[in-house]
């Protein structure tokens, strides 16, 4: 990487910075969630490494949420941009070098972001616990840049169109670095009160609605098509995801604080909003779906399908969840409860990461123009991943259940613990695995850059997966 | 661009995001900063300082540059008996909260009070300050303010902490800062639920009681008790040391860590705590081969967990 640095950007393979975006995408996977699993093991068995200050579950539990979002999501939407972007522009990225150097400072940054808050030092809100400074290292030297790259490539495009997924990517980065901006106000400019805590609130659904959904439909968007050879069943469907997206996903931040002391007229206008959110995901859903016409093979043959096909498949649990349990009918039983747990892994980890997933394990054959070193450790990781998912998600669904009836019947706080405590082993075990899956994953994705197969000129990586 | 279509676009995702905007950041803020503190405000502001986070007074987060909350008898200007009273001191240095600073964000009313009676506009933070909350009538009702007793009543910050003493000094703003360092608010929420918190964990807050402070950290995932009112429910300082040494001290159960090493290296005593010594003896104890276990070492009088202390207990 280092010779890169200081090339010439003409003298830098197209395709390199999206390849160190891959491998550092499942590097912070691996990271963060091997964190996820020492935390939930704390949570089932609160003396399993004791005494350690650095060791504290307060002490890490930002520091997984973090990796995870900021290495491993955000990072593998960085890889998806620079290699799909400028395919589906017909062209190359506008600036590999300045491609190379974004890779290298958002390393470093999340590093060190990450080391202080392991440390404690935090603005104390959560999603937004990153204190300002480094808040704005990330606005201008990580999402600034990149978002420069994927809009010049946009711009210095050789086809006539934008397609889908270019206008979801374009107005992604360009939205997240809005919410960066406008959500972390309060620390910039010490906002306190109530107004602090809507803010806390805001930054997170947007975070969240504006760029990790839309981004990583937009993957799909591109996965599907391009791996079945299916044309997108219906770009109108696409625009009215898009602009649903922009307008619904936008303004229910207020749902997050249901049960506390906003104004009554936010609250009502969030979650009507909230439940609008079913508009997009709709959309995007029986979108891809559609695309799938006459190809549903693939969904058990080909890995990246399989991935893809999953994660749009689990959108639909995440957003019928996402839409109803804000309004004050559900909202009142299951707020603060490990409903809320799993229903933010399946967002994160179902719907999300299968679909980022197939972008890397694509992007990664295509640029190195290697065949994937095993199909059958890929199968592994997927069967890994999705069972430990399921496993987390239904033990952590219970759990919030169990808290939830233990608030209205005002039970002793003491006997909701004791009554979880076996949903937290399951939860620990359910992590557990996905970490283990990932490490395979990274095995395989290393050997498939050492030793894969050669894909010939004019072939698909995928079209060679059952030669030998 | 080449295409007509984009440019409308543009202009359209611009009107939509902006108006998206309008409604969810412009109207509910202008609405919020109407909020009156309450009396309760006034008094978490005055107690926590400026910031509970990260901030350019305790990068570190170790607690520095934060007031102390104190509880007098007497007046330590004249010696006179008084009722007793909650002081907030800011020793020279210690920058004010926002309430201090632009008293519009504690409402219009208490903003006018704290100005024309309570005179915090003559406070000067290099030269530190004592506030009190006082009361006053406005339009019909009591209403509390802020009052800056360094130049109403005399009061200077050194003399207000050596009349006040150790035992009636609490460290709440420091403690605020550890609680939000250790990451408490990851299981422990400050936020009773609206709907139905009221029988356990007390009364939820109201519009006004958050004015001027930063972090709220209300917390949203809910693993342990809602420590909103905590100090209203448990008092005990004995208990309270047993828990956060070793929660299984006093509850078998719990899930909790142990936050052993917020006491430090030494006791109150200035001895070295042998922490390794008293783990060995728990182990044997939690498996039934002692009948007592440990004794807990009393903290040191500034110890960080002695500021956690004087925070949770603060909240009432």
């Amino acid at each position: 990487m280092l010779k890169y640095l200081f090339a010439k950007n003409e003298d830098i393979p197209p395709g390199t910075t999206a390849i160190f975006f891959g491998f550092s995408s499942i590097i912070w996977f691996v990271i963060g969630t091997g964190i996820g699993s020492f935390n939930a093991a704390k949570l089932a068995f609160p003396d399993f490494v004791t005494g350690y200050e650095y060791f504290a579950f307060g002490k890490m539990r930002q520091v997984h949420v973090l990796a995870v979002i900021l290495g491993w999501i955000s990072m593998a939407f960085a890889m998806a941009m620079t290699y799909i972007t400028p395919a589906l522009g017909n062209t190359r990225l506008w600036s590999e070098k300045l491609g190379v150097w974004n890779v290298l400072i958002w390393n470093v940054g999340l590093s060190l972001a990450l080391t202080l808050l392991w440390m404690g030092i935090s603005s104390g809100r959560e999603y937004s616990d990153i204190i300002w400074p480094i808040d704005l290292a990330i606005i201008f030297g990580v999402l600034f840049p990149l978002g420069a790259n994927v809009w010049m490539t946009i711009v210095t495009r050789r086809t006539q169109g934008i397609y889908t997924t270019n206008w979801f990517f374009g107005t992604g980065i360009f939205m997240v670095i809005i919410v960066f901006l406008v959500g972390n106000s309060p620390e910039f400019f010490n906002l306190t009160g109530l107004s602090e805590a809507y803010m806390t609130w805001w930054f997170a659904h947007n975070v969240l609605g504006l760029w990790i959904t839309p981004v990583a439909a937009a993957i799909a968007y591109y996965t599907v098509p391009k791996v079945t050879g299916n044309p997108l069943y219906s770009h109108r469907i696409g625009h009215l995801h898009f602009w649903s997206v922009v307008i619904f996903y936008s303004t229910p931040a207020a749902h997050h604080l249901m049960s506390a002391p906003l104004p009554e007229w936010l609250k009502s206008f969030a979650s009507v909003e909230g439940v609008l959110i079913l508009v997009p995901a709709i959309a995007f859903v029986s979108n891809l779906l559609l695309t799938m016409t006459g190809k549903w093979h693939m969904f058990v043959e080909n890995v990246e399908i399989k991935f893809t096909i999953t994660g749009v498949l689990l959108a639909i649990p995440l957003n019928m969840q996402g839409g109803f349990q804000q309004t004050r009918a559900i909202n009142w039983y299951i707020h603060g409860t490990g409903w809320i747990v799993a229903h933010a892994h399946l967002a994160l980890l179902g719907f999300s990461t299968f679909l980022e997933g197939a972008a890397v394990y694509y992007g990664i054959q295509t640029l190195l123009r290697r065949k994937l070193y095993s199909l059958t450790l890929a199968n592994f990781h997927f069967w890994f991943l999705l069972i430990g998912f399921c496993t987390y998600w239904i033990s952590m669904t219970i759990a919030g259940l169990i808290q939830g009836a233990g608030k209205i019947y005002e039970v002793p706080y003491i006997d909701v613990v004791i009554a979880e405590h076996p949903y937290m082993i399951a939860r620990w075990v359910g992590g557990t695995m996905v970490f283990t899956g990932n490490v395979v994953w990274l095995y395989n994705m290393w050997m498939t850059a050492r030793v894969g197969t050669e894909i010939p000129v004019g072939r698909l990586p995928h079209e060679l997966a059952y030669e030998r | 661009m080449a295409f007509r279509e984009y440019k409308i676009g543009a202009r359209m995702f611009g009107a939509a995001l902006g108006g998206s905007m309008m409604i969810t950041l412009y109207f509910p803020t202008s609405d919020i900063v109407l909020v009156g503190s309450t009396e309760w405000g006034l008094q978490k502001a005055l107690s926590y300082g400026r910031i509970g986070g990260f901030s350019y007074e305790d990068p570190l987060m170790r607690g520095e540059g934060k007031p102390v909350t104190v509880t007098l008898d007497k007046d330590p200007a004249t010696n006179q008996p008084i009722d007793p009273i909650h002081a907030y001191v800011y020793p020279p240095g210690v920058p004010f909260p926002s309430a201090i600073n632009h008293p519009r964000t504690a409402g219009k009313v208490v903003a006018e009070l704290s100005t024309t009676k309570g005179r915090i506009n003559e406070a000067d933070h290099q030269k530190g300050a004592v506030f009190v909350v006082a009361h006053a009538e406005a339009g019909g009702e009591v209403t509390a303010y802020i009052e800056n007793a360094s130049v109403t009543r005399n009061w200077n910050p050194q003399q207000v902490l050596d009349a006040a003493g150790d035992e009636n000094s609490a460290y709440v703003g420091s403690g605020k800062i550890m609680f939000v360092r250790e990451g408490c608010w990851w299981c422990h929420t400050l936020l009773p639920e609206q709907t139905q918190d009221w029988q356990v964990f007390g009364v939820p807050p109201r519009l006004g009681d958050f004015n001027s402070e930063s972090p709220t950290a209300f917390g949203s995932d809910r693993k342990a008790p809602d420590l909103l009112h905590v100090g209203s429910r448990n008092s005990s300082k004995e208990w309270m040391m047993m828990h956060f040494f070793n929660p299984r001290l006093v509850q078998p159960h719990s899930i909790m860590p142990r936050f052993d090493y917020l006491w430090g290296k030494n006791d109150a005593n200035g001895k070295p705590i042998d922490f390794d010594q008293w783990r060995a003896e728990y182990t044997k104890y939690a498996a039934g081969e002692r009948v007592y276990p440990p004794e807990v070492p009393d903290y040191a009088p500034k110890s960080d967990i002695r500021y956690l202390m004087d925070f949770v207990l603060s909240l009432k």
